[in-house]
């Protein structure tokens, strides 16, 4: 049998994560260990400072550990340089953050395109796929609106968009129904559910709602640095 | 590679396109600072070759000889007696490497024709005149012998006289009244523009010696002698024997001062363009402050927009941008901006100066050199301060971007 075959999507070996140095340093993170399998729907929760942001930015390859091992198919990713982290995130992952970080000024759709613009396809490609992400999140419709035209849930749509637009391997959301009440937090809720369920998007997703990480099929949560639980749910919500 | 720079520049014309204020503030900077440039040191240069145009214009190596002391604060001119008839002989055969010495009785008049009239100065010399002072005749002719012996009544009309008396019409064989007699057009002067001093040469009529003193003046004097040199005759030299003949026969003690001055026209006229050449400097100087200010507010738009530039850094790098995928966005971002600021501001200064040149009546002369200066000075400010800041930016890591506040 492959070896390889039996590796998770995502391996976190010991990973610590220290700011500062000396006297001043924070550990952040004081030895995670975390498999996460491809298609899988994993809520990370725990109160603020428990360091679950910083596993995230981890795990995004935003940023690198301190120490410890982050097997990504595989791969070293602690071993890699800031280019080659930028190409992993470009092929392989898509961000959903709190604050939707669109490009202002940009059409929704040109929003969408970014990515792809990045990867070099040609423009037909790219409003095709764009078009395409942009309908799965519900927003034809919508194409030339900037984001200054758009409510914060339609914003968060365009956000999921850009990143389901590359069809990557992992969406990595932090706090994705932070800054949305409580009917549009539940409808992009439902909408990963239906990622993750339909295209087998594995969705990792930051979150301090309790009834937000319900819709998740695994649930782990963050305590000073360390996973305090790890919940695998059977009946998944919706 | 080629597509790597295709793409880029094709992002960064987009981002220009969406961001139109903040480039259009941006270019405005630019363009403002190379225009005034341009315009400046371009005018300044036209005022330089007018002058220096109408230095050739004056005529080669003429001395003007008045009488009275070179004008100034404290001069004293009044007294001083004027030239006869007998000095322009004197001079003409006992100065050696003279060409011409032209007697000179002026007159301000107002000169009548029909039911126009304009007041100008009237000329009372010899056709030498024309030759010493470079003049061309358009049409007619200049003075017969026995007109300048006999002090015939006849005239020679400068272009501006001509065309205030007689406006578009051929005047020759007309008549003009001057005071209390009437006297013949025979000729016309070329037109000579401008002088050095800003005065009207055209504005100028000639009439032979003899009538003016007679008829005009009422004596014998001769007010100015305009001596021209032999070609390689030594001016200074030639200046110095006028001087020391005209101190005798006006009978000067040793210790009295000049009561005449010889002045070198050419040499007030290189002065003059001296001077021009320091008031192109200066405003070279003040037309370089401006450019320095559209450079800080170049500068200021685009610290101004690091904020959000850094978020959308943040964003690309995010979403998997190399860093030097978005350097070279920013660059070629700042590089056009900048390009097309100094371009539309050359374009600009040279349409002002074309406009502005013949406004001045001076010559348009292109200077290659200052419109490169000021093109690559803006241009480097715009680059570096739209590069450095994204720069930085992107050399964070995307999550500090991201949060760039």
């Amino acid at each position: 049998m492959n070896p390889a075959a039996t590796e998770p999507l995502i391996r976190l070996s010991g990973i610590t994560k220290t700011y500062g140095q000396g006297d001043v340093a924070y550990q952040a993170l004081r030895g995670i260990d975390l498999d996460v399998e491809a298609g899988d729907f994993v809520a990370i929760m725990g109160p603020s400072g428990s360091g679950k942001s910083t596993a995230m930015n981890i795990l995004g390859c935003l940023d690198i550990p301190s120490s410890g091992e982050y097997l990504f198919r595989g791969i070293h990713v602690e071993r890699l340089d800031r280019n080659q982290r930028a190409l992993l995130r470009r092929y392989s992952l898509g961000f959903v953050f709190q604050g939707y970080n669109l490009l202002a000024r940009t059409s929704a759709l040109e929003n969408v395109e970014l990515p792809l613009l990045y990867r070099g396809e040609t423009e037909a490609a790219r409003h095709d796929a764009a078009r395409a992400a942009m309908a799965r999140v519900g927003l034809t419709g919508w194409e030339t609106h900037t984001p200054a035209e758009l409510s914060g849930g339609q914003q968060q749509r365009v956000a999921i968009a850009r990143a389901i637009v590359t069809k990557p391997d992992v969406l990595l959301a932090d706090e994705p129904t932070g800054n949305l009440d409580s009917k549009r937090g539940h409808e992009i809720m439902e909408l990963l559910v239906e990622l993750n369920r339909d295209q087998g998007i594995t969705i990792l997703m930051v979150t301090h709602e309790a009834d937000m990480a319900e819709y998740a099929r695994r649930i782990v949560h963050f305590a000073d640095g360390l996973v305090s639980s790890d919940e695998i749910r059977n009946g998944v919500k919706a | 590679m080629t597509s790597v720079l295709l793409s880029a520049f094709l992002l960064a014309l987009r981002e220009i396109r969406r961001n139109l204020m903040r480039s259009f503030l941006t270019v405005l900077g630019i363009v403002i600072g190379v225009a005034a440039v341009v315009t400046m040191v371009t005018l300044g240069n036209g005022a330089t070759q007018a002058v220096s145009d109408q230095i050739s214009s004056l005529g080669s190596n003429l001395l003007t000889v008045r009488p009275g002391q070179r004008l100034g604060p404290g001069r004293d001119s009044a007294g001083a007696p004027a030239f006869k008839k007998a000095d322009v002989d004197a001079l003409r055969s006992q100065v050696s490497g003279l060409d011409e010495v032209v007697p000179v009785a002026g007159a301000s008049v107002t000169v009548v024709a029909g039911n126009n009239n304009w007041s100008t100065s009237v000329s009372g010399t010899t056709n030498s005149y024309l030759k010493a002072g470079n003049w061309k005749i358009a049409s007619g002719r200049k003075f017969l012998d026995d007109e300048e012996r006999a002090g015939k009544a006849v005239c020679i009309l400068g272009a501006t006289v001509r065309r205030e008396l007689f406006g578009t019409r051929n005047p020759l064989g007309d008549e003009i009244r001057v005071k209390s007699f009437a006297c013949q057009v025979v000729g016309l002067l070329a037109a000579k523009g401008q002088g050095a001093m800003g005065m009207d040469q055209d504005d100028t009529v000639l009439m032979p010696l003899a009538t003016v003193q007679r008829r005009l003046i009422g004596n014998q004097d001769v007010s100015s002698l305009m001596v021209s040199l032999r070609d390689g005759a030594d001016t200074q030299a030639a200046m110095q024997q006028i001087r020391s003949l005209l101190r005798e026969r006006r009978k000067l003690a040793e210790n009295e001062a000049d009561n005449f001055n010889v002045m070198d026209t050419k040499q007030i006229a290189e002065t003059l363009s001296g001077t021009i050449r320091t008031m192109t400097g200066l405003l070279g100087a003040v037309a370089a402050v401006s450019l320095l200010v559209g450079g800080i507010g170049i500068m200021n738009i685009m610290l101004v927009s690091v904020t959000e530039r850094t978020r959308e850094i943040g964003i690309r790098l995010a979403i998997g941008a190399l860093e030097h995928e978005v350097l070279l966005q920013f660059l070629i971002e700042a590089v056009v901006l900048s390009a097309c600021g100094g371009l539309i501001g050359i374009i600009l200064a040279l349409f002002a100066c074309i406009g502005l040149s013949a406004l001045l009546n001076m010559p348009f002369i292109f200077n290659a050199s200052i419109n490169l200066l000021a093109f690559l000075f803006s241009a480097i400010i715009g680059v570096l301060f739209g590069y450095m800041p994204a720069r930085r930016a992107a050399q964070l890591d995307p999550i500090q971007a991201l949060r760039y506040e």
